[in-house]
């Protein structure tokens, strides 16, 4: 099949197949799309806006002003905020700015595209988790030097915690994204994304405790994979570990979610 | 198996809300070949593709392509096969050339990128962003995608939608060019001249159906049919006097019986002369125009284009 004799030089025969099966190696795959999804979002400026630049400008309010009134069960606010503040770039970078990404690429034909090359479904899903983890490595980074800047000193037993609950919250949120971005116009995501991702950081338990918040919602908030996320990483670096009961949460809703975008994301 | 044809439909059928959209269509694309699915918007040809590009699964029927099902054997096929979409496929916030490079990082031994946007004319706009290249760029840049891999078929859905006349060129160039390599090729089209210029065999589709099909040149050049009837065409102003053409004809020296001619305006301006046209017919019909002080702008025998035909079968135009 791949005779060479008939096949001439190969210089001047540039379609001829590969003698080789065709597909790059899966890790190169996974690699090259992973690189390519991180590039995406650092490139975009909305997205940097939301993932980054948003987090750090309300880091250094809540931390130095005083225009917000927080108790902050005395510990210093710098130390009370951060574990906050790290839960909401996880929540805009695992859920907003994927589900927008997804959503505009699955209009744009390019989920289908990709689809067909030797990368495949399994490979663009892979790339993608890959790439939000990414962009969270350097938010964790710029986060955590400005905060350290500011006097912050984390729990050094939470740290290893709180790196999980950043992983149980991206698998959780990532899910979340995957299944707007499977289900709704590319629009209608774009605005829904971005406002549940403001009401979940004012009133989902994510920067204010949910044992601060009015009435039901605190038992509401606990419950809400927002709420569970910012307890397991307050409890992580203030206290050294992950209330169980978050872990629950995030684990419940990581199954549910993936399930339904399993079941119900369409590629066209 | 090397030598399973490229592409094999058998029956298809895919229904949307229980409306078949693919309707029992069966379809053959040979290696080596350029195959045209031809037909008006709505036809059914973008979903008949999709089918063969494991992006939609038939409700009925089997689809093939390298001897392999698209779904089953998705692994296996995905190197061998470019696809390209009808809506592109690309990204908007990437640079035009590094979305090529990015599609050539899936495969093992991809086609030289510089070789490519050189063919392409990909150069001028290679670091301009998706979401600001014309139409006929991204057409040309969604081509490159589809071909980088080296793929043994190649799927290619409306290509020149767009397309300035010199970009179309460049493609239908490329196009030859992979036929000769070996590459079978199945495109859709609604433009006529693309199905003529370029096809080695059509399949004219509507309503989800194969409503004619076979080698180019077969359905173009229709010599005599059984009964030695020849179709003549012209064209010329509309609303010319047909009944006055038919007594011409009529009184041509064939001698066949009056019934034997068929005499219409097909739609506004074009005429259809069909019997046993011979010189002496084209002489009685251009004395006709005379008559009517009309000047026909085309006038032809026997070739029909695939308008034509899509015309004689469906009685509407194709665009």
């Amino acid at each position: 099949m791949t005779d060479q004799t008939t096949a001439g030089p190969v210089a001047s025969d540039p379609a001829a197949p590969a003698p080789t099966d065709g597909a790059a190696p899966a890790w190169r795959r996974v690699a090259s799309q992973t690189a390519f999804e991180t590039r995406m979002i650092l490139r975009n400026g909305e997205q940097l806006l939301v993932t980054i630049i948003l987090p750090v400008m309300l880091l250094v309010g809540l931390a130095r002003t005083s225009f917000i009134d927080l108790d902050t069960q005395g510990y210093s606010r710098i130390d009370f905020v951060t574990p906050g503040v790290l839960a909401l770039a996880v929540m805009s970078t695992a859920f907003t700015s994927q589900a927008i990404a997804t959503a505009f690429d699955r209009r744009n034909g390019v989920l289908r595209l990709l689809s067909t090359t030797p990368l495949g479904r399994g490979g663009l899903l892979a790339g993608k988790i890959l790439g939000v983890l990414a962009v969270e490595v350097v938010q964790v980074v710029v986060l955590g030097g400005v905060a350290l800047a500011l006097g912050w000193s984390p729990d050094p037993a939470g740290i290893l915690p709180a790196l999980l609950a950043v992983l149980l919250g991206t698998a959780a949120f990532t899910s979340l994204a995957l299944l707007l971005a499977g289900t709704l116009r590319a629009e209608g995501v774009l605005a829904v994304a971005n406002l549940l991702l403001v009401l979940l950081t004012v009133a989902g338990g994510v920067l204010v405790p949910a044992s601060q918040l009015p009435g039901a919602l605190e038992q509401v908030a606990l419950l809400l994979p927002s709420g569970a996320l910012g307890e397991a990483m307050r409890g992580a670096l203030l206290l050294g570990e992950v209330p169980a009961f978050s872990v629950v949460v995030l684990l419940g809703w990581t199954a549910a979610l993936g399930w339904g975008a399993g079941k119900l994301f369409r590629w066209h | 198996m090397p030598d399973s044809p490229a592409v094999v439909l058998q029956d298809v059928v895919k229904r949307y809300d229980g409306r078949a959209v693919v309707d029992h269509l069966s379809l053959t694309a040979s290696r080596g070949a350029v195959t045209a699915v031809l037909g008006p918007n709505g036809a059914g040809k973008t979903t008949t593709i999709e089918c063969c590009e494991g992006l939609r699964a038939p409700d009925e029927g089997s689809v093939q392509v390298l001897g392999l099902d698209p779904l089953l054997n998705a692994r296996d096929l995905r190197p061998r096969v470019g696809v390209m979409l009808q809506d592109g496929g690309l990204p908007t916030g990437v640079r035009a050339l590094e979305m090529l490079h990015h599609v050539a990082s899936m495969y093992a031994n991809p086609r030289d990128v510089a070789e490519i946007t050189e063919r392409l004319g990909l150069a001028s706009f290679a670091r301009t962003t998706v979401r600001r290249l014309s139409g006929g760029q991204r057409q040309r840049l969604a081509l490159a995608a589809a071909i980088v891999g080296r793929p043994e078929v190649v799927f290619l859905d409306e290509p020149s939608a767009g397309m300035d006349p010199q970009s179309r060129h460049a493609v239908w160039e490329l196009v030859r060019e992979l036929r000769a390599d070996g590459v079978g090729i199945v495109l859709t089209t609604h433009l006529m001249d693309e199905a003529e210029d370029l096809a080695d065999h059509v399949y004219i589709v509507d309503h989800g159906q194969v409503i004619a099909s076979g080698a180019t040149s077969e359905l173009l050049h229709a010599g005599p049919s059984a009964d030695g009837n020849r179709t003549l065409r012209l064209e010329a102003r509309e609303g010319l006097d047909t009944g006055a053409l038919r007594k011409r004809v009529e009184s041509g020296p064939t001698t066949s019986p009056a019934s034997a001619w068929t005499v219409t305006e097909t739609q506004p301006g074009s005429y259809s002369v069909t019997g046993p046209v011979d010189p002496s017919t084209v002489a009685l019909v251009t004395a006709w125009l005379a008559d009517e002080g009309a000047l026909a702008s085309r006038l032809t025998i026997g070739r029909r284009t695939l308008e034509d035909v899509f015309l004689d079968l469906t009685g509407r135009e194709l665009r």
